[in-house]
């Protein structure tokens, strides 16, 4: 499977992505039409709508799905280990017995930080089952030295990390220099071992959806568990656009290898609002498999809080206060 | 289901739009409606009614007046009293109404929505998110063409009184479409919604009125056929403006041949979905969703030929199933639905009996496993494989959500199988390649082309088609032109035929001073005998025999049409080679003038000074249609779009020239001129009393660098040879200038094909004064204008 979450559906054991050899062939003819891609993802919003207690349940299922987030300069270990006490109970344990998932063991999908503060999240969650995510390779430029991205990519491996996000080299993409990329992403792979890779494309920094497009399927091709828009740190972030050409992207892999990638958009999504967008993005156009935290993450930090209020905004029917629900 | 099942189904569950306002608003009519004349709710003197029904549950929703002639001529009687006080408001005053309609449409838009879903039965997303802002924006788009109008358009002036027919496929905003410009314009207007689709247009009635719009000005009237037609018949309208089936079109053609009526016909379509392979071929796929799954396919420029490029077949047709699996039908009102009813039952069966003739015809159907009600009027998306041009699903309209497919191979082919019906309203092209698309755009014979994208719309950009799918442009300045008229044509006399000449008895041929000519038809670029072998006397003014000229006859105007037809280089010549022929013409003509004038003493017997002005101001005439051929240029259009719309001022083609008797030189040249400089080959025939001018004037032609079948003169009798052009299925238009019979009778003939028209009526122009016979009403009515739509962006 793409990742390991101990909230996926039973019957979700799929093979992980073995990669293909590089063959440039792959991204010559791929073609993005703009105007057309933005069209699509403008009319989406209008065409599907979840409303009342689905739309309950499609936010419960989206917390599932965070990675709940913190990337600071400024982070200490305490401040992580309030983040993974979030992460255990993302939502009040009231509202979990009013909307009926009190029994559920709602997590969020993990959590995700830094390498220095891997041993800490590790061990705020053990016993959990929610796995420790490490940004890596350099983040968020991705340009120190190659071996030492490696080695970072080793280090939080060994101190427990079970998800590891890394940074293209996005001159690459931008040079076309997509043998470089390959090598690149599939020596990450390698470093990874069994933990998965999720590979963020710094979208904002391709500037074009051919770019982004192409990137997608180089990373798949050189073995990447996930694909991930951004590293929160770029102007341009996750948009539906941009998502939308990395969902056809992944659709395509599949269709060539019958492996599935997972998908992860991170920064800028912070209203429920905006994430049941994507979530219908994922259901109509790769299906109900990416709606579960093995193929579907979100990288994010203040939308839970939102979601959290529109949930008890259900149960009472009265609009909630971020005050009311404990913060991470 | 409990919250927890829906965590682990991850279903989409109901998301209705709440129909209780709506249904407030027609209960407190007591769901019953009179007919709006006047300004005034007035009750119909006749006791015929009819219901309309929701299409998606079979109820009904309220109860309609069946307007009698009675109310018909009431409200025509409305609309003429309150036309003089419209326009003198001038384009300032009727500016703050559009904008106040424009307005008042936006503080009702989601009543509106509503209703429409409810009484057409498409998705109130379509309803809220595309018909009503468009509607909106038609207003007030055209608030500012009535703003500026009086110096946009000085020479021009409403038509009067307008009658307007609409269909039921997009209710609201066909009648903004029409009545946006109408009003503009200083015209009133009569219009009568489709009997399925009443009710947003009783709604907009009342806005109107809350909206401080003078009585009169609109009048909306109910009912079925019966009452078009009283309409389209009615002797005190002065266009008639008309959306719906060809076959209705071609109806109002005929009733209204020889009455004088502009005419407007926006009619049906079978229109190309190209798709080449360095498309992006996802979001081709969309495309289609967007082109024949829009309004449940009931649109009549839906994409409903899927062309694709044979490398790209197979991967597309797979595609396309996969994301029509995902298409969801349902309740119109629910917000999560993609397609909702088919507008009645009668459609309903249309579209089945058409599908089940697919079938038989051996093309191969598929349909998504979809849930769709139980209840109701609903039908599946169907897509057609292995279909070939000659079945009938790919050559007649089914107006559902019905696509066929069909392949090609090359660039060529695709335009050609495009081009392969009789309808012309619009085309899809889809590739990343901006030199194919660019150049493939041009070729297809419609009035709409969109580049990777598909039926987009707007306030700004012309929307019509060619062929039988119609004539006339609606939107942007294309269709502001469509409601005005030349100020000068009310002052114009009526049109004489020349005096009856007796023969004196005398010819002037005689071989001793002359050699013998044998003026003959002009075809292809050669001189021709008649088909017929017979000849007609041409004789001066006092009766003398001055030539026989060739007996033209049906197969003339065959050979002619034909050879206009097949020598398409005169159309693909540059503006400026066609600008150099015209030129070239004029110097040869100044040449030979003496000759012409002679001639024109001789057979219409005019004075000597007469036929030298004549003939100095059809040089002239020649110098400024040179001049023209390069300067009427396209337009860019602004839609709210990042891209650009080009209006290009095409070619019409093939055209038919019947000239008048008046001024014989200079009235052929005011008509050949226009035409030719913007790139149609003709076909002319020219004055029946003094064609000899024509039959000389090829020599010009023959020495003035004109290619082959530019210019074909047929001589004969003229009405004659008009209704055989006006017949003709592959002339594309037909002007005529003669008795006022004839235009009734080439108006009538032009129903076969529709093609387009443009006749005197019966009256006389003065082809000296420049304002009534040279100039932009001319070269408008010489193009046809393609609106190509080009969003970009990388």
């Amino acid at each position: 499977m793409a990742t390991l979450s101990k909230l996926n559906p039973a019957d979700h054991a799929l093979p992980r992505n073995e990669g293909l050899p590089f063959d440039p062939e792959v991204i010559d003819g791929l073609q993005v039409n703009l105007s057309a891609v933005e069209r699509r993802t403008r009319s989406l919003g209008g065409r599907r709508s979840v409303k009342k207690d689905y739309q309950a349940a499609w936010l419960l299922k989206a917390i599932s799905c965070i990675d709940l987030t913190t990337l600071s300069g400024d982070d200490t270990p305490r401040r992580v280990k309030r983040l993974c006490a979030k992460a255990k109970q993302p939502v009040r344990q009231d509202l979990l017995e009013a909307l009926g998932m009190a029994d559920r063991g709602l997590t969020t999908g993990a959590v995700c930080v830094y390498h220095t503060m891997v041993e800490t999240a590790v061990e705020a969650l053990q016993g959990t089952g929610i796995p420790v995510a490490a940004v890596s390779t350099g983040f968020p430029a991705g340009l120190s030295p190659f071996e030492t991205r490696l080695e970072e990519i080793r280090q939080s491996v060994a101190a427990g990390a079970k998800e590891i996000d890394i940074v293209i080299t996005r001159g690459h993409v931008l040079t076309g220099n997509w043998k470089a990329l390959y090598e690149e992403v599939k020596a990450f792979r390698e470093a990874c071992g069994e933990a998965h890779l999720k590979a963020i494309l710094g979208t904002g920094e391709l500037v074009t959806l051919r770019n982004v497009a192409k990137a997608s399927m180089i990373a798949m091709m050189a073995g990447a568990d996930f694909i991930k828009t951004s590293t929160g740190k770029e102007s341009v972030n996750a948009t539906l656009p941009v998502s939308l050409i990395m969902v056809r992207a992944i659709r395509a892999y599949e269709g060539m290898t019958g492996f599935k990638v997972g998908y992860k958009p991170a920064g800028g999504i912070s209203a429920a609002k905006d994430i049941l967008g994507y979530q219908i993005l994922m259901k109509e156009e790769l299906g109900l498999n990416w709606l579960q935290p093995d193929l579907f993450r979100i990288g994010a930090s203040s939308l839970l809080g939102d979601i959290e209020r529109q949930l008890e905004h259900h149960v009472t029917g009265r609009y909630s206060a971020d005050f009311r629900h404990p913060m991470a | 289901m409990s919250i927890a099942e829906i965590f682990d189904s991850m279903e989409y569950g109901p998301a209705p739009e709440s129909a209780k306002e709506a249904a407030e608003w027609l209960s407190a009519r007591g769901t019953s409606f009179d007919l709006f004349i006047d300004g005034t709710w007035t009750t119909s003197n006749g006791s015929e009614t009819f219901t309309s029904i929701n299409p998606a549950t079979g109820k009904k929703l309220a109860t309609l007046t069946q307007a009698t002639s009675d109310d018909v001529n009431a409200a025509v009687k409305s609309a003429r009293q309150a036309q003089k006080e419209w326009e003198k408001l001038g384009g300032p005053g009727r500016a703050r109404h559009l904008y106040a309609l424009a307005r008042a449409v936006q503080r009702h838009s989601r009543l509106l929505a509503v209703l429409e879903s409810l009484d057409n039965g498409k998705p109130v997303r379509e309803a809220r998110d595309i018909d009503i802002p468009l509607v909106a924006r038609h207003f007030y788009h055209h608030a500012g063409w009535a703003q500026l109008q009086e110096k946009s358009f000085p020479d021009y002036e409403a038509m009067g009184v307008i009658g307007q027919i609409i269909p039921w496929n997009f209710p609201l905003l066909m009648l903004a479409w029409k009545i946006a410009p109408a009003l503009a314009a200083g015209n009133t207007v009569v219009l009568k919604p489709a009997e399925y689709t009443s009710l947003t247009a009783l709604c907009f009635a009342e806005i109107c009125k809350s909206a401080g719009l003078p009585d009169g000005v609109l009048n909306i009237i109910t009912g079925d056929g019966t009452v078009g037609e009283m309409i389209v018949e009615h002797d005190d309208i002065d266009k008639i403006a008309f959306t719906g089936s060809t076959g209705v079109g071609r109806k109002i053609r005929e009733k209204t041949a020889g009455t004088g009526k502009h005419l407007t016909l926006e009619l049906g379509g079978k229109s190309p979905f190209i798709v080449f392979e360095d498309a992006d071929i996802d979001s081709a796929v969309e495309g289609v969703v967007d082109a024949i799954w829009f309004n449940q396919g009931q649109v009549c420029c839906a994409g409903s030929r899927l062309l694709l490029q044979e490398g790209i077949y197979d991967t597309f047709v797979e595609r396309l199933k996969n994301r029509m699996a995902k298409l969801r039908i349902g309740d119109p009102l629910d917000k999560c639905i993609d397609m909702g009813a088919i507008v009645a039952p009668v459609q309903k069966d249309r579209i089945d009996a058409m599908v089940k003739t697919g079938c038989a015809e051996g093309a191969e159907m598929w349909q998504p496993e979809l849930d769709l009600p139980k209840d109701g009027n609903f039908y599946p998306p169907t897509l057609f494989t292995e279909v070939e041009p000659a079945c009938t699903i790919a050559q007649e309209e089914i107006f559902g959500p019905v696509v066929v497919t069909l392949s090609f191979r090359t660039p060529d082919e695709a335009v050609k199988l495009a081009n392969n019906t009789r309808y012309g309203l619009a085309a899809s092209v889809w590739s990343e390649n901006i030199n194919l698309a660019l150049d493939v755009a041009p070729k297809l014979d419609c009035g709409v082309v969109w580049i990777n994208s598909t039926n987009q719309f707007d306030a700004a950009c012309g929307f019509g088609g060619n062929r039988e799918s119609g004539y006339g442009r609606e939107g942007g300045i294309e269709g502001i032109r469509e409601v005005l008229r030349p100020s000068f044509i009310r002052s114009l006399g009526h049109y004489k035929s020349g005096e009856e000449i007796d023969p004196n008895g005398q010819s002037a041929y005689d071989p001793k001073s002359a050699v013998d000519r044998t003026p003959k038809l002009y075809i292809g670029g050669k001189q021709a005998r008649p088909d017929s072998g017979y000849s007609l006397p041409v004789y001066s003014a006092q009766g003398t025999l001055v030539g026989e000229v060739g007996h033209g006859n049906r197969k003339d105007i065959r050979n002619a049409v034909e050879a206009a037809a097949k020598n398409g280089g005169w159309t693909k010549a540059s503006a400026h080679n066609r600008a150099q022929v015209l030129y070239y013409l004029g110097e040869n003509l100044d040449i030979r003038k003496e000759e012409f004038v002679s001639r024109l003493v001789q057979t219409s017997g005019t004075t000597m000074a007469a036929a030298k002005k004549e003939v100095e101001m059809s040089i002239v005439r020649l110098f400024t249609y040179a001049a023209w051929a390069d300067k009427f240029e396209s337009r860019v259009h602004t839609p709210p779009m990042r891209g650009v719309t080009l209006a290009m001022k095409e070619a019409i083609g093939v055209m038919g020239l019947v000239c008048p008797d008046e001024t014989p030189l200079l009235s052929m040249i005011s008509l050949a001129a226009p035409a030719l400089a913007m790139g149609n080959r003709i076909v002319l025939i020219p004055s029946e009393d003094a064609p000899l001018l024509a039959t000389d004037f090829y020599q010009i032609l023959e020495t003035s660098d004109v290619p082959a079948g530019a210019f074909n003169i047929v001589t004969g009798k003229r009405d004659e040879l008009a209704k055989t052009l006006a017949e003709h299925d592959n002339v594309k238009s037909v002007w005529y200038f003669g008795p006022e019979e004839g235009s009734s009778l080439v108006e009538k003939a032009s129903a076969g094909n529709m093609k387009r028209t443009w006749c005197n009526h019966g009256l006389k122009r003065d082809w000296f004064n420049q304002d009534q016979s040279e100039g932009e009403e001319f070269l408008h009515q010489a193009v046809q204008i393609k609106n190509i739509w080009i969003p970009y962006g990388e």
